[in-house]
């Protein structure tokens, strides 16, 4: 059996489980945002259910409109925070939250081999530690919540093996965007996508976040990596609860391998309005930009900040680009304060914001007018994503975004660097 | 039986689309539904009448795990939606709640907007009436088949809590 299979195999108490095969989980984590919470909790109720299965293993995280954007989310919020104080719940707020995707790895809330369930499509992101993570609806939430179960239908796995050591400011970011401007982003659909090799061995946990992150760009149920030593130290000091390495077997059954050497790869950029639009910087570098935005579930961890005030230090942000920071939790914050990261990014003219989704879902701090152009972070350039229909997003990654928000145009670091 | 016009739409119509996120905090069906493909079609919610159908290419729903997305498409009065194939959990939502989805490519390539539709959700049958095409559905996996035969997921869970007493 592959990784995929095998988690999902121990947590429906059976020996093995088929491709295709529609089975019932058992999870150990289910999370919501203030997105979506709020339809679980009125189907919780709905349900006359009198407690959660487990309130340790249930979880909202108040990141898309938080700090509280207007007053529906302020509602929103209230009212989430009601509910999880009634029912004993996990409830990550202000005091030491952030971004969901960056917060419960932190925490040690989810943990490799888990499976977890949560209400945003980017729960992929926690395959990065070897779990089996996946998004879902808000009903579906709701029951797992009530049930600690929910169905799946078994994916297949493809297996990505990327060869060759990563050139310098080639990133998680670019091998992610590569892999789903190769694939298209229905190139996974309902599959499980497995990253391995050489490059993913040498990648930090964080690059493996980022990665896992957008393996639903590509349509995919999860992106998954095999814990390794890497992962174990991550790990290490977050928790108490023991977990469970899973590797897949040598005569496992992939749906797909597929090879590509990144050894010469370059910075990659999706362009307007689809993250399978992608392009090496090189072929786009006259184009303009007007916001930058540096942060989100897919690029607000420390490595990111650190990749981004390399960039930074010394140099000043161009006077026509907005560049707005975005650490993706507490945690992160804090550790790029006592880096003196932050005072790179102050000192150079970017604005640090407060941790939030914020940017990315079109929620608020930093919504795009009409005409104007974004190189993001972030992990999808959809059509009036981060504000105006008439608007555009470049993803890319950190490094590329520091670099344009001081020429105010999509650049390639090393022209930054080198000059 | 669903009888309605055809409201054609390309490949990967993502949930930003659907509906914008900044709406997420309406609860109201109809409400979302005025807002329903404004980033990319913004007269569809004038247009769109009760019963009609969207008709889409690849992937239809990638993106968000928002439940609100299904929501709004019935919202507008869609009856239900005809595409090559539609993304994971957008299909798990539609199923939640209860927009009928249909993967027939045929059908999407036969069918030109303004075109009349006819459905029978039990036969899985699309016939194009304008054109006096008839083709059938890939029917849903069995185990899908069952959870909407008993009332939906959540009429099931509360049958087996009311059983566990």
């Amino acid at each position: 059996m592959t990784l995929a299979e095998k988690i999902l195999s121990a947590h429906t108490g059976r020996e093995s489980v088929k491709v295709g095969e529609f089975v019932n989980v058992k999870v150990d984590m289910v999370m919501a945002s203030d997105l979506t919470a709020h339809i679980a909790a009125d189907q919780f109720e709905k349900m006359g259910a009198k407690r959660p299965f487990d309130p340790h293993k249930v979880v909202f995280v108040m990141d898309h409109f938080f700090p509280n954007k207007d007053v529906a989310a302020a509602e929103q919020i209230r009212r989430l925070r009601e509910f999880s104080k009634k029912h004993d719940l996990l409830f990550i707020e202000a005091i030491d939250g952030g971004i969901e995707h960056v917060c419960l790895p932190e925490k040690g809330l989810v943990l490799p081999g888990d499976v977890v369930v949560g209400a945003d499509s980017h729960t992929c992101t926690y395959g990065a530690l070897g779990a089996f993570a996946t998004g879902m609806g808000s009903t579906d939430i709701a029951v797992a919540m009530v049930t600690g179960e929910i169905w799946m239908k078994v994916p297949p796995t493809i297996k990505f093996n990327y060869q060759g050591k990563l050139p310098p400011w080639v990133t998680g970011k670019d091998l992610i965007l590569y892999t789903i401007g190769r694939i298209t982003v229905d190139g996974a659909l309902y599959a499980a996508m497995e990253f391995t090799g050489e490059a993913i061995e040498e990648l930090s946990m964080d690059g493996r976040f980022t990665m896992a992150n957008m393996a639903v760009e590509a349509g995919a149920k999860t992106g998954i990596v095999a814990a390794d030593e890497k992962t174990k130290a991550y790990m290490a000091g977050r928790t108490t609860r023991p977990y469970k390495v899973y590797t897949t077997d040598s005569a496992a059954d992939y749906a797909a391998i597929v090879d590509y050497d990144v050894s010469k790869l370059e910075p990659q950029v999706a362009i307007p309005h689809s993250p399978d639009n992608v392009r090496s910087i090189g072929e786009v570098s006259d184009v303009r930009v007007d916001q930058v935005v540096i942060g989100s579930c897919t690029n607000g961890r420390l490595e990111d900040f650190e990749y981004a005030a390399r960039i930074l230090r010394d140099r000043r942000v161009h006077r026509d680009v907005r560049c707005i920071v975005i650490p993706g939790s507490q945690e992160v914050y804090l550790a790029a304060l006592r880096a003196g990261i932050i005072e790179v990014f102050v000192r150079a003219g970017a604005v640090v914001g407060p941790p939030t989704c914020g940017p990315c879902v079109g929620g608020h701090m930093g919504i795009l007018a009409a005409g104007e152009r974004c190189a993001s972070t972030t992990n999808r350039n959809f059509i009036g994503r981060m504000g105006s229909p008439r608007s555009e997003i470049y993803l890319v990654n950190p490094a590329v975004a520091a670099a344009s928000a001081i020429t105010g145009r999509l650049t390639d670091p090393k022209e930054v660097v080198d000059r | 039986m669903i009888r309605g016009k055809v409201h054609k739409f390309g490949k990967n119509i993502d949930t930003d689309a659907i509906i914008a996120a900044k709406y997420a905090n309406i609860t109201d069906p109809l409400e979302l539904g005025k807002h329903c493909m404004e980033n990319i079609d913004p007269d569809f919610g004038k247009r769109v009448e009760k019963g009609d159908i969207i008709v889409a290419t690849t992937n239809f729903g990638c993106g968000s795990s928002r439940e609100i997305a299904p929501v709004t498409i019935k919202g507008a009065g869609v009856a239900a939606v005809v595409a090559k194939s539609f993304a994971r959990i957008f299909f798990r939502n539609a199923i939640n709640t209860g927009l009928p989805l249909l993967e027939c490519a045929e059908a999407v390539d036969a069918s030109d907007p303004g075109d009349t539709l006819e459905i029978d959700l039990s036969t899985g049958t699309v016939r194009n009436v304008t054109k006096n095409l008839v083709f059938s559905a890939v029917p849903y996996p069995e185990f899908v088949t069952e959870l909407i035969a008993a009332g939906g997921l959540v009429e099931s869970v509360m049958k087996k809590m009311g059983r566990g007493g």
